[in-house]
C-alpha cells in the first residue's frame, strides 16, 4: 500500500538489490560460524570449482605471463633497465595478474556453476522446502560454496602466479634473449614478500564476492528456468564489475599503506 | 493434538497488485480443512506466507502462540518444524535419491541412529506406495511418484501441522482417492492439522472438516464444510460444478459483457458441456481405513459445529442436523426438518449436553467439551 503514495525513486530497485546482496554477504559471513559445519558439502564444492578451474586458469596464465613478459621486455629495453625485466614482470603477475585471472576463472567458471545449481533449485521449491523444515539454506548449502570459492581461488592464485612468472620466465629468456641469471636476481629487486600477501588477500576477497554474487542471483531468480539462466549471466557480469572495481580499491589502499621496496 | 492456526488480517501484495487482502481464519486442532479457489487466486501465496517463506504486509498467523509474521528468524526456525508441507512438485531435493529425500529431516533435527532412521523412512515409503523406490533419483520417476515422495518426507518429523500444495495435481484420479484416504487416515493416527489447498472439487467435497474459498482477493467464506457445500453464493455454485456461467471468467474476473454473453449463449441452447445436476450438497465425508483409530477430530468438530450451529446458515444448519444419528440428535437437543416446520431458531443447541442425556454409550465414549472458546472466534 506504500507504493501507492508516491513514484518509486529512480534508482531505488538498484539501492535496494545492492543492499540484500550486502545483507546476504553479511549472513554468509555469521553463518559461517555456525555449526555443524558441512564439511561433506564444502569439500565436494572445493573439488567441483577446482576441477573447472584448474585447468583453463592454468591456459590463461601462461600466455597472460607471456604478454606481460613481452610487453614490459620492450619497454623496459627502451627504458634502458634490461636487467629489471624479471622484477617488473613478477610485481605485475603477483600483484594483478594472479588475483584477477583467479577470480575471472573461479566466477566465470565457478561462480555460473553455482549460480545455475541454486537457481534451478530455487526454482524448483528446493530452498523453501529445505526452509520449511527447519534448516537454513545459506548455512547448509551457500557457506560450503561462498567458502570453497575462496579456497580454491587462494589456491589456484598460487597456481597462476607460478605458471605466470615461468611463462614470463620463458619468453624472456627464449624469445626475447634476456639472461637467465638477471631475470632471476632480479626478482627481489623490487618485489617484496607483503606484494604475495596482498596476492593472496585479494584472491580471498575476490573468491567470496564471487561466492556471495552467484549466490545471491541463484536465489533470486526471476520468473523461471529463463530467470535462471539471465541470473547466471548477471552474476558473472556483476562479478566481474564488482572485481575490478574491488581490485582498484585494494590496490590504492595497497600502495597507500605498504611503501615500495628501497623507499 | 495438532497445533492450531489462527490468521488475522493477512494481506499479501506483490508491488502495487494485491494478491488478497484480510483472510482471517482459524484451523482448528486436529481437523482436515480445505481451501479452494480458482487459479492464480494466490492460494500457493497463501500456504507460503503461512509458514514465513513470504512476508505479508500486515496481519498475523499465530500457531501454538508464536506470530509467524513478526517473529525472530530463531523462533520462525523451531516453529517450522512442527511443520509438514507437500509443495505442488514434491520440491524433493534433486541430488539426493527418494531415500536420503525422505530421511534428510530425521538426520538433520534427530539423533536417531541409522537403522532406526531407515526403519521409519521405509514405513513412510511404503505409507506412500513407493516401497522398492528408495534409490530412485527424482529426476528419474513420475510427477505422482514425486508428489508422494513429497509427502512421506513431510510426514516422517510426525507434524502437528501438515499443508499440501495441490496434492492431486499431476495424479489420476484414483491415484488422488488413495491420496485422499491416505491424509484421512494419517488424521486419525495422528490427529495433526492438515490444511489442503486444491481445485479438486471431488476431494473438496468428501474430504475435510472445514471448507474455504479464496476468490476476487478475498476469503469469500470459511467454516464447517456443510455451509460451503449448501452455499448459494453464485461464486461457489459456479466453482463446485464447474460451470463457465457465472462470475469467475477464464482471466480471474468475468466483466458484465461477457457475462450477458455468456448468458444469451446459454439462454439460446448452447450447452458448455457442464453437467446438468448440481454437484453442491452434502455428502459422506471419508472415513478411517477400519482397523485404525477412529479420527479424535470429528467427534471434536461436531461439538464445535453444534455450538455455533445457530449462526450458520438455515442450509447448512439442516444439512448437518441430517448427517446426524437419530442418537446424535437427541442428545444435542435438535431434529431434522425444524426449519421446515418455519421455527428456525429452535434448533439452537445447548452448549453442553442436555442432563437428561441417555444414550448406549459408555460413559468414556461421551464427548467432552472442554474448550468453550471455538464459538465465540
Amino acid at each position: 500500500m506504500t507504493a501507492r503514495t508516491a513514484r518509486p525513486m529512480p534508482g531505488a530497485g538498484a539501492l535496494r538489490e545492492t543492499g540484500r546482496l550486502f545483507a546476504l554477504g553479511l549472513d554468509v559471513a555469521v553463518n559461517i560460524f555456525k555449526r555443524p559445519f558441512q564439511f561433506r558439502e564444502f569439500i565436494q564444492q572445493c573439488w567441483f570449482i577446482a576441477s573447472v578451474t584448474i585447468l583453463p586458469t592454468a591456459l590463461v596464465a601462461i600466455p597472460f605471463g607471456a604478454i606481460v613478459a613481452l610487453q614490459l621486455g620492450t619497454l623496459i629495453v627502451q627504458l634502458g633497465a634490461q636487467s629489471f625485466t624479471g622484477a617488473a614482470s613478477v610485481l605485475a603477475i603477483i600483484q594483478q595478474a594472479a588475483p584477477l585471472v583467479t577470480a575471472l576463472l573461479v566466477a566465470g567458471a565457478g561462480g555460473s556453476a553455482i549460480c545455475a545449481d541454486i537457481g534451478s533449485r530455487t526454482i524448483r521449491e528446493e530452498i523453501d522446502a529445505m526452509e520449511v523444515l527447519g534448516v537454513s539454506p545459506i548455512q547448509r548449502l551457500i557457506v560450503p560454496r561462498v567458502l570453497a570459492a575462496m579456497l580454491v581461488a587462494v589456491l589456484l592464485n598460487g597456481l597462476v602466479s607460478v605458471v605466470g612468472v615461468m611463462g614470463g620466465y620463458f619468453f624472456n629468456v627464449v624469445l626475447q634473449g634476456g639472461t637467465p641469471g638477471a631475470y632471476l636476481a632480479s626478482f627481489s629487486a623490487l618485489a617484496q614478500l607483503p606484494d604475495l600477501w596482498i596476492s593472496e588477500l585479494k584472491a580471498l576477497i575476490f573468491g567470496f564476492i564471487a561466492g556471495v554474487v552467484a549466490a545471491y542471483r541463484g536465489l533470486n531468480p526471476k520468473g523461471g528456468p529463463k530467470g535462471v539462466g539471465d541470473a547466471v549471466n548477471q552474476s558473472v557480469v556483476i562479478t566481474f564489475l564488482l572485481l575490478f572495481f574491488v581490485n582498484f580499491v585494494l590496490t590504492a589502499v595497497y600502495l597507500q599503506v605498504v611503501p615500495a621496496k628501497g623507499s | 493434538m495438532g497445533a492450531e492456526v489462527v490468521i488475522e488480517g493477512l494481506t499479501k501484495s506483490f508491488g502495487r497488485q494485491a494478491i488478497w487482502r484480510d483472510v482471517s481464519l482459524t484451523l482448528p486442532p486436529g481437523e482436515v480443512s480445505v481451501m479452494l479457489g480458482p487459479s492464480g487466486t494466490g492460494k500457493s501465496v497463501f500456504l507460503k506466507s503461512m509458514i514465513g517463506l513470504l512476508k505479508p504486509d500486515r496481519g498475523s498467523c499465530l500457531i501454538n502462540g508464536v506470530d509467524i509474521v513478526t517473529c525472530s528468524e530463531q523462533q520462525l526456525y523451531e516453529t517450522r518444524k512442527l511443520f509438514g508441507v507437500l509443495f505442488q512438485d514434491g520440491a524433493l531435493f534433486g541430488s539426493m535419491n527418494l531415500f536420503d529425500n525422505v530421511a534428510f529431516p530425521l538426520r538433520e533435527h534427530t539423533r536417531k541412529s541409522e537403522a532406526e532412521i531407515k526403519r521409519i523412512v521405509l514405513e513412510k515409503l511404503e505409507m506412500t506406495g513407493l516401497q522398492g523406490a528408495e534409490k530412485k533419483l527424482p529426476g528419474e520417476i513420475s510427477g505422482g511418484m514425486r508428489k508422494r515422495a513429497g509427502l512421506a518426507r513431510a510426514l516422517v518429523l510426525d507434524p502437528q501441522i501438515i499443508l499440501c500444495d495441490e496434492p492431486d495435481s499431476g495424479l489420476d484420479p484414483v491415484r488422488t482417492a488413495y491420496l485422499s484416504q491416505l491424509l484421512i487416515d494419517l488424521n486419525a493416527q495422528i490427529d495433526a492439522t492438515i490444511l489442503i489447498v486444491t481445485h479438486n472439487i471431488n476431494l473438496a467435497r468428501t474430504v475435510p472438516d472445514n471448507l474455504g474459498m479464496l476468490f476476487r482477493k478475498e476469503l469469500v467464506m470459511f467454516g464447517p464444510r456443510e455451509v460451503l457445500l449448501t452455499s448459494d453464493e453464485p461464486v461457489v455454485e459456479q466453482f463446485l460444478n464447474g460451470r463457465r456461467l457465472g462470475p469467475i471468467g477464464m482471466s480471474e474476473e468475468k466483466d458484465a459483457a461477457t457475462m450477458a454473453a455468456e448468458q444469451a449463449h446459454a439462454a439460446a441452447g448452447h450447452s458448455d458441456g457442464s453437467p446438468e445436476e448440481d454437484l453442491r450438497g452434502i455428502v459422506p465425508q471419508i472415513e478411517p481405513t477400519p482397523g485404525l483409530p477412529e479420527r479424535q477430530a470429528v467427534r471434536r468438530r461436531k461439538d464445535r459445529v453444534m455450538r455455533i450451529l445457530h449462526e450458520l446458515p438455515p442450509a447448512a444448519q439442516e444439512g448437518i442436523i441430517a448427517s446426524l444419528t437419530p442418537e446424535e440428535q437427541r442428545r444435542y437437543g435438535v431434529r431434522a426438518g425444524a426449519h421446515a416446520a418455519g421455527r428456525p431458531r429452535v434448533a439452537v443447541p445447548s452448549p453442553t449436553p442436555r442432563t437428561g442425556f441417555s444414550g448406549s454409550l459408555a460413559d468414556t465414549d461421551v464427548a467432552n467439551l472442554p474448550r468453550t472458546d471455538w464459538g465465540s472466534r
